[in-house]
């Protein structure tokens, strides 16, 4: 069985990704926040990571609570 | 028994300075970061980075519920109200741009505004009544075709008159006027919305009625507004790092450098404090303490008081003056021979003492706090009955 991959949510900043992390831990969706991928961007900054599977339902919890800038897969 | 001997311990008068004491949640919060956490928030990815910045994020999110605000990040951290202040009208008004303000502002509107004077802003004050009470059809005759901004304070720091904010908000909205509230006497201890009053920048302290530390302030911004308004400082904010340029969203381009996050721990802690005890019972036992002390004070003689005649109409502040005993001289006295701190003179508004006609002299100030407590207040009427001379009992020499 193949492997489920990872996508990332790039945010504008820190304070962005840290309310994203707050709603969906309310809502109980699996995620993690890790610092953004040097490949993806030179930022210093920290992005949301989950899997491809959850990607609708992490952009439904987010839309219009909190901005996020695009979805890269891992 | 002279009446100082009576009073072992301090009566602290002077919260409309800053709060004392403070929610004991407050020190434990700032104790926690120090000990538990202790990373630069935003700065990296690291766990004890992230804890520091959902520290300053529940700050956030706890200050939006305060004020009616949708979306925390929508509130910038500064160091205090001024430099809120100061980067709401530095920042949106231009050369030609025309702002209105009252007559009872601090100076951290009124310096503010007559530098950018200098700068070819035109500048309207209008003048309040002698209780400090801004009329709103006089802000509408000061509107002009290129009037930009309308900044006011919620409530004086002098005479604690409260003005109709939501009225004055929907004056300017209809006006096309953008509206500034300088929140450093209110904030936690007035019901403030920042939709129902039309507000578009609210600047707040965080160590008055927030009950957070000293060095904490912040700034909300009505969404789309951060486009219009540079920012006083520009640097490092851990987004955008590959880009010279100031991030252009909210909160990030007025948060340049590492912030204050131990003083915002406090913060978050104070603001928390607030929800918990509701700002209508903090308002309500702040009424309470203004009412006892007014009464008090009409039954003395040689009493001059300024502002509203009852509390309702004020915040928990109260100035005054004693027959023959300049401001000073009083507060001295309160202070050395009572215990009692409290603030006198000019409390960095001069045109508001000119407006009530205590320029330049000034006024005793008392700001009473949530954690005063009632058998406070007769101890100080009786101190400031012995200081105007109509009570021989005790004995202060």
């Amino acid at each position: 069985m193949e492997e489920q991959r990872y996508i990332v949510f790039l945010f504008p900043s820190v304070s962005y990704a840290l309310k994203a992390e707050k709603i969906l831990k309310a809502a109980g969706t699996a995620h993690k926040l890790i610092p953004v991928p040097r490949h993806i961007s030179s930022d210093c900054g920290v992005c949301l990571r989950t899997t491809e599977d959850k990607q609708l339902d992490v952009a439904g919890e987010l839309l219009g609570r909190v901005k996020w800038d695009k979805v890269v897969l891992l | 028994m002279p009446l100082d001997q009576l009073n072992n311990s301090i009566i602290y008068f002077d919260n409309a300075a800053t709060s004392w004491p403070k929610p004991a949640g407050m020190m434990a919060a700032m104790i926690n970061y120090n000990e538990m956490i202790g990373g630069s928030p935003g700065r990296s990815g690291h766990q004890r980075s992230l804890d520091a910045g959902r520290v300053i994020m529940e700050a956030r999110e706890v200050l939006a519920e305060l004020f009616g605000c949708d979306d925390s990040l929508r509130i910038a951290f500064t160091k205090n109200a001024t430099e809120a202040l100061n980067i709401a009208l530095s920042g949106i008004l231009n050369p030609g741009d025309h702002v209105i303000t009252s007559s009872m502002e601090h100076n951290s509107v009124m310096r503010p505004l007559r530098f950018l004077e200098t700068q070819g802003v035109h500048l309207s004050v209008v003048p309040c009544s002698g209780d400090g009470r801004l009329n709103p059809a006089d802000v509408i005759a000061a509107i002009r075709p290129h009037t930009r901004l309308l900044v006011v304070t919620h409530a004086s720091n002098v005479t604690g008159t409260i003005q109709p904010i939501a009225e004055l908000g929907r004056i300017a909205r209809n006006h096309g006027i953008i509206f500034c509230v300088d929140a450093a006497q209110t904030a936690g201890s007035l019901p403030i919305n920042v939709d129902e009053m039309a507000i578009d920048f609210l600047a707040f302290s965080g160590h008055k009625s927030l009950f957070g530390p000293q060095g904490t302030g912040g700034l909300y911004v009505r969404e789309g507004l951060e486009k219009q308004i540079r920012p006083l400082m520009m640097g490092g904010t851990g987004s955008r790092s590959e880009f010279e340029r100031q991030p252009d969203f909210m909160p990030d381009k007025y948060e340049s450098g590492t912030p204050n996050t131990i003083g915002l721990a406090g913060l978050g802690a104070g603001v928390r404090f607030v929800l918990a005890e509701g700002v209508e019972a903090i308002r309500s036992k702040e009424e309470m303490l203004t009412t006892r002390f007014l009464a008090g004070l009409a039954a003395l003689s040689g009493i001059t008081v300024y502002g509203p005649p009852d509390a309702a109409n004020r915040t928990a502040v109260v100035s005054f003056n004693i027959a023959g005993i300049s401001p000073s001289e009083a507060a001295l006295e309160l202070d050395e021979r009572f215990g009692i701190l409290c603030r006198p003179g000019l409390h960095c508004a001069p045109t508001a003492h000119r407006t009530i006609g205590t320029f330049s002299h000034g006024t005793i100030r008392f700001g009473f706090g949530y954690f005063n407590k009632d058998e406070e207040i007769s101890p100080a009427l009786k101190a400031i009955q012995y200081l105007a001379g109509g009570d021989t009992e005790y004995s202060i020499r």
